[in-house]
C-alpha cells in the first residue's frame, strides 16, 4: 500500500534505532497511548531493539479494553433480545462481560453481526425494517466521527429502527489522569496519531506544560513509532517538554474541522468509568439530547445489571502501566486469550494479549 | 471457477415438478428425492459419477493401505471469486488424503440443504462438485440429501468423505517432523480467505483475488515419486500458515523458526489484510501445502514443486529446531523475534 | 484504536445525499464516505478508518518525512559515529 509500506523499511528502521541508541544516555519511561501503537511495537519487536534503558509503558489506549463492564453487560442484554440485530466491530466480540461475551450470545442464537463500518449497520437497518438494529459505538476520537455521521444519517433519512449504544472515550483526560496518579512513572508520551488527525493537536500543549512531559504526535508504522520515540528521547535528554508532530502527513494542527463540528452536534462530554481504572471526569462522550431518540441506552430498558469483575484480573494496573502483563499471577494460567479474565487479554492490542501472542517465548525461556 | 448453469447438457432438470426452490420433500427419501438425484445430481456430476448413485457403493479391493478422511463444508457465502462450496468440498477432502501421501480414489457427498434454497444454486454447487471431482480424478460413488427448515442453515452445507490408497513405503505425518527439517510452502498464502471475505456481508471490498482452491495430490505424488525425504505435509486451511505450523510444532514437540519476509504474501492479500486489520499468516488457504523435508533434499523438493503448476511459487520459509518445542517463532522484518501463535477462533476485522 | 490506512480516491459520487467515494488501497477497492473531506478530488490520497475518510494524506509531508529518514541513514553510513551524529541531529530535528 502506497504511503504505508515505505514506512516499514527495515534499513531506515535500523538507522532510526541507531540514532535512538546514540542519543540515549539515561533511562527513560515512555508511554504510547494508543493500543494500535502497542500492537505495532510488539508485533515488529521494536521494544526488543530499543536501548535497555528505554521502557515503553503500554497505555490505556485500547477502547475495547476500557469499555466499562456495565456497558458490555448492557450490550449483551440488548443483543440477546429476539427482535434485535446487534452490530459491532470485530474487536468487541470476545471481550468478556460479567458472565458472557457477544460470541456466546451469538452461539446461543442472538443475531450478532460483525461489520467493518457503522454505515453497514445502517444498511442492515434499512434492509430489515421489522428488526431493531443496534450498533455498538465504541472507540476513541478517531472512530467517533463515523458513529456521529451514521446517527446523523439515520435521523436525516428517517430510519427509526436504528439506534447506537455509545461508549466513547477521550485521550487528553486519560493522559491527565495517568499523570495525576501518585504511582505514575511516565516521563514522555507518544500521542495517538489518528486521534489527532480528527481533533488536531491543540489539546496537548496545556498537558505538556502542566505535567512537564514531552508529547510527540506519532503514527503507527515502524518508522513512525521509532521517530516518535527518538524525538521524545531527544527532548528528555535536553530537558524540554514540548508538543511535536512526528506524523505531519496525517495530522494537520487543526485536525478535521468538519468532523469536529459534527462531533459537537452529536455528542456531549460525560464522565466515564474506564474498566480497570475507574471514573475519569469528562473523559467520555455520550449522545446529545438532540439525538436521544437514537440512544440505545434509552430505547432498551435493560435494568438490573449487576456487574461482576473477576477478582483475579489486574487489567487496570496493566492499563495504567503499573505492572507488565506477565507480572500478573493469572497471566497465561487462569487468564489466556481463550479464557480471558479481562479485556486486555482479548483485544488485539490489549497489552496482555500482545504479550501472550508475541512475547511468550522470552517469558518461557526466562521461567 | 463456478460456471453458470448450462441446462442444455442436462436431461431436463427443471421438471422437478416445477419447483424452483428446494422443499422438505426433496429430503424425504421418496419420489421427490429420487427425482433430485436423477435430474440434478447425476447430470451435474457428469463423468465423475456412475449413472446410479446407490445408498452404498461396493468397491474393488485396493493394493495398499487405505486412507480415509471426512470433512464438512459450511463456507458463507457459497459462491465467491474463483470458486464455490462445491470446489472446496471435493478439493478439501482430496487434500486431506494427499497430506498423508494417499492417492485419492472415491468420495461420498452428503448435502444438507435449507428449505427455500433456489434449485439453481444447488445445481451450481453440484456442477462444481462434478467438475472438481473430474479434475481430481476421483469417482463420486455414493451420497445423501437432507432438507432442513428454512433458517436452520443458509443454503447448502456439504460433507464429503474420501477413500485413498497409500503406496508402500510412504510414511508422511506430523510426528515425523524433526529438528533440522526444512519448511517449504508451495506458493502464495492468504489468497482463499481474502477472496471469501471480499464478498461477505458487512465487509465487501473490490479485489482481483480469487480463491486458490485446488487438488494437491498430483504435486504430492511428484514429490513422493522423486524420492524426496518427505516427513510431514499439511494444507494450511482455517487458521492459515500460523495454525498449521503451530499444530505440527505441538504434535511433533519441535520448535519451528520462520523468517517473515520469506513467506510469500501477494500484494493484494497484504493490502486487504491491512485494510481489515488481519494477519495474512492466519488467513485460510485452499490450494497450498506446507512441507517438512530432510535438509539434504530441500533444494530438490523445491525444484520438483516448481515444475508443477500448483507449486510454481514454492519457496523455503523456515527450519525445525530443538529449541522451544511446541512454539513457532518468526523473525520480523526489523530483525526482532516474536512468537507466531495459533489464532483463536474466527479471524475478525478490527478497528484498533 | 486507530487502524486507518491511506488510499487513493478513484471516483466520487452521491448516495442518499452523502458524498461517497471508491478508494483504492493498492488493488483492494472499498466504498468510503467522503463527507468529512468535501473538497477531495479524484487522484488524491485520504486516510480511511471504518469506512470514513478522516483526513487527507499530505503527500508532500510524506515525502519529506521519508527524506529525513533517508538523510539519517546516509549520515550513519558516512560517519558511523553515534555521538557526532547525535550532535548533528539536534540541528536536524525540527
Amino acid at each position: 500500500m502506497k504511503y504505508l509500506d515505505e514506512f516499514g523499511d527495515p534499513d531506515l528502521a535500523k538507522a532510526l534505532l541507531d540514532r535512538i541508541h546514540a542519543v540515549t544516555t539515561r533511562p527513560w519511561a515512555l508511554m504510547e497511548v494508543c493500543g494500535g501503537q502497542t500492537h505495532s511495537i510488539i508485533r515488529h519487536g521494536i521494544d526488543q531493539l530499543l536501548p535497555d534503558g528505554i521502557e515503553m509503558i503500554h497505555g490505556p489506549g485500547c477502547p475495547v479494553c476500557v469499555t466499562p463492564l456495565e456497558t458490555i453487560d448492557r450490550a449483551l442484554a440488548i443483543a440477546r433480545r429476539p427482535d434485535v440485530v446487534f452490530c459491532s466491530f470485530g474487536d468487541m466480540l470476545r471481550v468478556p462481560g460479567s458472565h458472557d461475551d457477544l460470541f456466546t450470545v451469538k452461539s446461543q442464537g442472538g443475531d450478532v453481526r460483525v461489520v467493518y463500518s457503522p454505515l453497514d449497520a445502517l444498511t442492515i437497518a434499512q434492509e430489515n425494517p421489522d428488526k431493531q438494529v443496534v450498533f455498538f459505538g465504541i472507540g476513541f476520537e478517531t472512530t467517533a466521527p463515523a458513529n456521529a455521521m451514521t446517527v446523523h444519517q439515520a435521523r436525516r433519512l428517517g430510519i427509526p429502527n436504528f439506534s447506537l449504544l455509545v461508549s466513547h472515550v477521550l485521550v487528553p483526560p486519560a493522559i491527565a489522569a495517568i499523570m495525576e496518579s501518585p504511582t505514575c512513572r511516565v516521563q514522555g508520551f507518544l500521542a495517538a496519531g489518528h486521534v489527532c488527525s480528527v481533533m488536531g493537536t491543540r489539546e496537548y500543549p496545556p498537558l505538556a506544560e502542566r505535567y512537564g512531559v514531552p508529547i510527540v504526535v506519532t503514527g503507527f508504522e515502524p518508522l513512525d513509532i521509532l521517530e516518535g520515540i527518538r524525538r521524545t528521547v531527544v527532548q528528555l535528554e535536553e530537558g524540554r517538554h514540548e508538543v511535536e508532530n512526528a506524523y505531519p502527513r496525517a495530522v494537520p494542527a487543526e485536525g478535521n474541522p468538519a468532523a469536529v463540528a459534527m462531533l459537537r452536534d452529536v455528542f456531549e462530554v460525560t464522565d466515564r468509568a474506564w474498566r480497570g481504572i475507574g471514573m475519569i471526569p469528562g473523559s467520555g462522550w455520550r449522545l446529545s439530547d438532540r439525538y436521544a431518540e437514537f440512544d440505545a441506552e434509552l430505547r432498551f430498558d435493560v435494568t438490573g445489571i449487576r456487574t461482576d469483575e473477576s477478582p483475579l484480573c489486574r487489567s487496570g494496573e496493566v492499563l495504567q502501566g503499573l505492572i507488565k502483563p506477565h507480572e500478573c499471577s493469572a497471566f497465561g494460567t487462569d487468564c489466556t486469550p481463550r479464557n480471558p479474565l479481562g479485556a486486555t487479554m482479548v483485544s488485539s492490542e490489549g497489552a496482555c494479549a500482545a504479550y501472550y501472542a508475541y512475547r511468550r517465548l522470552d517469558l518461557v525461556e526466562v521461567s | 471457477m463456478t460456471e453458470p448453469l448450462d441446462f442444455e447438457g442436462w436431461t431436463c432438470p427443471l421438471p422437478l415438478r416445477g419447483t424452483p426452490t428446494v422443499v422438505m420433500g426433496h429430503g424425504g427419501g421418496g419420489a421427490m428425492s429420487a427425482e433430485l438425484v436423477e435430474s440434478l445430481f447425476i447430470p451435474a456430476y457428469g463423468g465423475a459419477a456412475d449413472a446410479e448413485l446407490g445408498d452404498a457403493a461396493v468397491l474393488p479391493p485396493v493394493a495398499g493401505r487405505l486412507a480415509f478422511s471426512t470433512d464438512s463444508y459450511v463456507v458463507k457465502p457459497m459462491f465467491f471469486p474463483g470458486g464455490s462450496i462445491g470446489d472446496l468440498a471435493v478439493n478439501g477432502t482430496v487434500n486431506d488424503l494427499a497430506m498423508v501421501g494417499a492417492r485419492p480414489l472415491y468420495l461420498s457427498t452428503a448435502f444438507v440443504v435449507a428449505e427455500g434454497t433456489p434449485m439453481e444454486d444447488l445445481g451450481r454447487v453440484a456442477v462444481a462438485v462434478g467438475k472438481a471431482a473430474e479434475r481430481a480424478g476421483v469417482r463420486l460413488v455414493t451420497g445423501d440429501t437432507k432438507v432442513v427448515d428454512h433458517g436452520s442453515g443458509d443454503g447448502v452445507y456439504v460433507n464429503t468423505a474420501g477413500i485413498g490408497v497409500v503406496p508402500d513405503g510412504v510414511d508422511i505425518g506430523p510426528r515425523r517432523a524433526r529438528p533440522g527439517d526444512v519448511v517449504l510452502v508451495s506458493g502464495d498464502v492468504g489468497v482463499h480467505g481474502v477472496a471469501v471475505m471480499s464478498c461477505r456481508e458487512g465487509l465487501e471490498f473490490g479485489t482481483t483475488v480469487e480463491s486458490d482452491s485446488a487438488a494437491l495430490h498430483g504435486l504430492v505424488a511428484d514429490l513422493v515419486g522423486a524420492g524426496v525425504d518427505l516427513h510431514a505435509l499439511r494444507d494450511p486451511t482455517r487458521g492459515g500458515v500460523a495454525a498449521t505450523l503451530g499444530e505440527i510444532a505441538s504434535t511433533a514437540r519441535v520448535g519451528i523458526e520462520v523468517v517473515e519476509r520469506d513467506i510469500p504474501v501477494p500484494p493484494e492479500v497484504r493490502d486487504a489484510c491491512g485494510l481489515l486489520g488481519l494477519d495474512p499468516l492466519q488467513v485460510a488457504n485452499e490450494g497450498k501445502l506446507v512441507a517438512f523435508v530432510g535438509p539434504a533434499d530441500a533444494d530438490r523438493a523445491l525444484e520438483v514443486m516448481r515444475s508443477h503448476p500448483l507449486g510454481s511459487r514454492a519457496c523455503r520459509i523456515g527450519t525445525v529446531v530443538e529449541a522451544h518445542p511446541g512454539v513457532v517463532v518468526t523473525r520480523t522484518a526489523l530483525g526482532a523475534t516474536r512468537v507466531l501463535d495459533l489464532p483463536i477462533g474466527e479471524q475478525l476485522p478490527r478497528i484498533c | 484504536m486507530c487502524l486507518a490506512v491511506p488510499g487513493r480516491v478513484v471516483s466520487i459520487n452521491e448516495e442518499s445525499g452523502t458524498t461517497m467515494a471508491q478508494v483504492d488501497f493498492g488493488g483492494v477497492q472499498k466504498k468510503v464516505c467522503l463527507a468529512y473531506l468535501p473538497e477531495t478530488e479524484v487522484g488524491e490520497y485520504v486516510i480511511v478508518h471504518v469506512g470514513f475518510a478522516i483526513q487527507r494524506l499530505d503527500e508532500e509531508a510524506a515525502r519529506e518525512t521519508l527524506a529525513t529518514f533517508e538523510r539519517l541513514g546516509i549520515l550513519e553510513e558516512e560517519f558511523g559515529d553515534g555521538v557526532e551524529i547525535a550532535a548533528r541531529e539536534k540541528g536536524l530535528s525540527p
